[in-house]
């Protein structure tokens, strides 16, 4: 995830992938401005929920597209490759947590209707308390997240453009922008799904190149599962003193894998900016399908991603394993490098351009540290002896590892700049409709009509985008934390309390609200102390984790799966208190039981009650 | 859409609420079996048996599990279309 911090320069010599690249981002700019622009919106209705029309395939699309940030493009294969059999976590956490969000949620939450989560949690809860708290969740998530985001867009810009990180930033904002303010949800509905094309795309073509390479399937899936590769990197990598590649709870023991897979599934079906694509279907069953096509969209790059990581991890332990080293060496831009080669058969030295080119980013290091001249990747605590490659370089510098053309590596750019464009617009959405709907209009103007609603809503997404930019161009420390906190947050609160307000009808106020605030104060208190020397800025954390040293858990419980246990005290706090204090009133039950049943996702009571604001905490 | 008539209090449709919960049950055991199962518990043992050349669990863990979830997700849509049918609770 640190992808943020430093995303990859291509290199000088590039100026054909500099070409392509300009060519590929303007086309599909011109696309997003041209969508934004033909879906610009008059009501509010589109704007939060795009008129609840969308088709179910679309909305799978655009839920991919939204779901799979730039961590997903950029740094999810090489954390899987050097996390191997253990990098299951991110596959199976993400993906899975859709099934939960397929049954558990979405098809009631399209039930209920409306425009946000906060929505339900106000209404399902008969408490105006309550929707503030969720509005103040959704908008810290979607802020931190939006803000590594914006930053990963502007470091594309400046490194396969040539321009300043900041003018990346504000050209992405620009877009954004646009597309958001103009057309709402709609627009962003519409962008996304171009937006999900142009990111598998990119994700596939150097995926299907690299297997067809190294296996005899060109589909990568099936390449994977006949081809010998995993064979060879297992005897590579023990031959070099590493645990073999499928060798699971060689990173992580098995309790924390098991946490971190289960607070990663919850989180994603609790995160408002997915939750709310479901909104915009036109009816339950939609939003069932929906989900399906979501799943299948998001499996095309989270069942290649494993595959490329493996090939990546093959080509890089046999081609530098035992290759030369050449003397240090400046190229025409004046950076050094050192030259690495490998002998080919009729004794002539092949450089290994992609080293190089990379060395110039400062993402590869080389040192030979016996001055033996021969490159050793051997295991030193994990990492290899004489070369430090950075994980987020892996889906970039896979193109140029395989030797495919400068095209392909524009294509993979531009899909890296979809990918953070449609997570960014989907949350800064979020932030905007909480700020707007939930905080501003209900509290201080429920009356307001519904040009001044839009207007308000469309001020609110501009602010947000100034925030996300502010955060793109000087990021805080913790952006890269971002992920645990967003997803431990959200499994820890959001998840438990609507899965309860469907499936029980005795759930009331005090139980929910007692089970989110315990649940969200054990989290994030858990993380910051765990995480307070990157979070706060202390030397050393405040605390070391829990178990450590423990037989079942040596390393201790890692924050990011801190959030599986929240979840739990969430349930059981909820469970306890609402069982010991007076059952929700009759309209809420009748609510829960409307909202269990399809039919009616269309009736007048499914919309927006200017009464809301009113009867606060009867 | 609704042909019956407006009431106060919505009818509670007990059986319709008590079969979706059987099929989400059953759906979400066998999701919990793939994934925590087949993929953390029992990954080990799965792994002396091969899938072409990978080991078992591994492939479980890092194709066949997203394979698995996405078919739940299916089966469950077209069950509870049929539900929805079944109860005259469709839209």
């Amino acid at each position: 995830m640190d992808f943020i911090e430093q995303m990859p320069l291509l290199g000088a010599a590039m100026t054909a992938t500099r070409a392509w690249t300009f060519g590929f981002v303007t086309i599909t700019f011109m696309i997003y401005l041209y969508i934004g622009w033909r879906s610009r919106v008059k009501e509010s209705g589109e704007f939060y929920v795009a008129g609840q029309g969308v088709p179910a395939i679309a909305n799978g699309a655009a839920t991919a597209a939204d779901w799979m940030s730039a961590a997903s493009f950029i740094s999810m294969a090489g954390l899987i490759s050097g996390l191997g059999s253990d990098g299951s976590v991110f596959l199976l956490g993400w993906t899975g947590g859709y099934v939960l969000l397929a049954m558990l949620l979405a098809p009631y939450l399209r039930k209920f209707g409306q425009y946000t989560v906060p929505d339900f949690v106000a209404k399902r809860y008969y408490s105006e308390t309550a929707r503030i708290v969720a509005a103040v969740c959704a908008v810290f998530i979607s802020i931190t997240y939006v803000a590594g985001q914006m930053r990963g867009v502007g470091i594309v810009f400046a490194r396969f453009l040539e321009v300043e990180t900041w003018q990346g930033v504000v050209l992405g904002m620009v877009i954004v922008g646009v597309f958001a303010v103009l057309g709402g949800m709609k627009g962003i509905t519409w962008t996304q799904v171009v937006q999900f094309f142009v990111l598998i795309a990119a994700f596939l073509i150097p995926t299907f190149a690299l297997s067809g390479m190294l296996t005899d399937s060109s589909v990568p899936q099936i390449g994977f599962t006949t081809g010998d590769i995993a064979e060879k990197v297992n005897l590579i990598q023990e031959d070099l003193g590493f645990s073999s590649y499928t060798q699971p709870f060689t990173n992580y023991d098995m309790a924390n894998v098991f946490f971190i897979m289960f607070a990663l599934m919850a989180g994603t079906a609790g995160l408002p900016h997915v939750i709310v694509r479901f909104y915009t279907v036109a009816n339950v069953r939609a939003a069932r399908y929906s989900a399906f096509w979501a799943l299948l969209f998001i499996c095309l790059l989270y069942t290649s991603a494993p595959v490329l990581a493996m090939f990546a991890r093959y080509s890089i332990l046999n081609t530098l394993e035992g290759a030369h080293i050449g003397e240090v060496a400046k190229g025409e831009d004046e950076v050094e490098y050192i030259p690495v080669y490998r002998i080919n058969d009729e004794g002539k030295e092949v450089p290994i351009q992609w080293v190089d080119t990379w060395q110039k980013t400062g993402l590869i290091k080389i040192d030979d540290k016996n001055k033996d001249g021969i490159l050793s990747l051997r295991n030193v605590n994990g990492n290899f002896d004489e070369v430090t490659i950075d994980k987020d370089i892996l889906v970039l510098a896979t193109p140029e590892i395989a030797q495919l053309s400068p095209w392909v590596i524009a294509i993979v750019a531009t899909g890296g700049l979809a990918a953070a464009l449609s997570t960014a617009a989907g949350l800064l959405l979020v932030i905007s409709s909480s700020m707007a709907h939930d905080l501003y209009v209900h509290f201080f103007e429920p009356n307001a009509s519904e040009p001044r609603r839009l207007f308000i809503a469309r001020i609110m997404i501009i602010g947000a985008i100034l925030v996300a930019g502010y955060f793109g161009i000087a990021p805080p420390g913790f952006i890269g934390e971002v992920v645990a906190f967003a997803f431990g947050l959200a499994a820890a609160s959001f998840f438990p309390i609507i899965f309860l307000g469907i499936f029980d009808k005795r759930m009331n106020r005090q139980g929910a609200t007692s089970g989110m605030i315990v649940g969200i104060l054990f989290t994030a208190i858990y993380i910051i102390l765990c995480r307070s020397d990157r979070v706060l800025g202390f030397d050393e954390p405040l605390m070391t984790p829990w178990f450590q040293g423990s037989s079942w858990m040596p390393n201790g419980l890692r924050p990011e799966g801190v959030g599986a246990i929240g979840l739990a005290l969430n349930f059981i706090v909820a469970m306890t208190i609402s069982r010991l204090t007076a059952p929700p009133p009759e309209e809420v039950q009748d609510l829960v039981e409307s909202v269990r049943v399809p039919r009616g996702s269309h009736a007048p009571e499914a919309h927006f009650d200017e009464t809301d604001a009113e009867a606060d905490n009867p | 859409m609704s042909s019956s008539p407006p009431t106060n209090r919505p009818e509670p449709k007990v059986a319709y609420w008590r079969q979706n919960l059987m099929v989400i049950g059953a759906l979400l055991t066998i999701w919990a079996f793939v994934a925590f199962g087949c993929s953390i518990f029992f990954i080990e043992w799965l792994n002396q048996f091969q899938i072409g050349n990978l080991p078992l669990g591994f492939w479980f863990a890092q194709q066949g599990s997203m394979y698995v979830f996405l078919v739940l997700i299916l089966v469950y849509a077209l069950v509870m279309d049929y539900l929805d049918r079944k109860h005259d609770v469709k839209e």
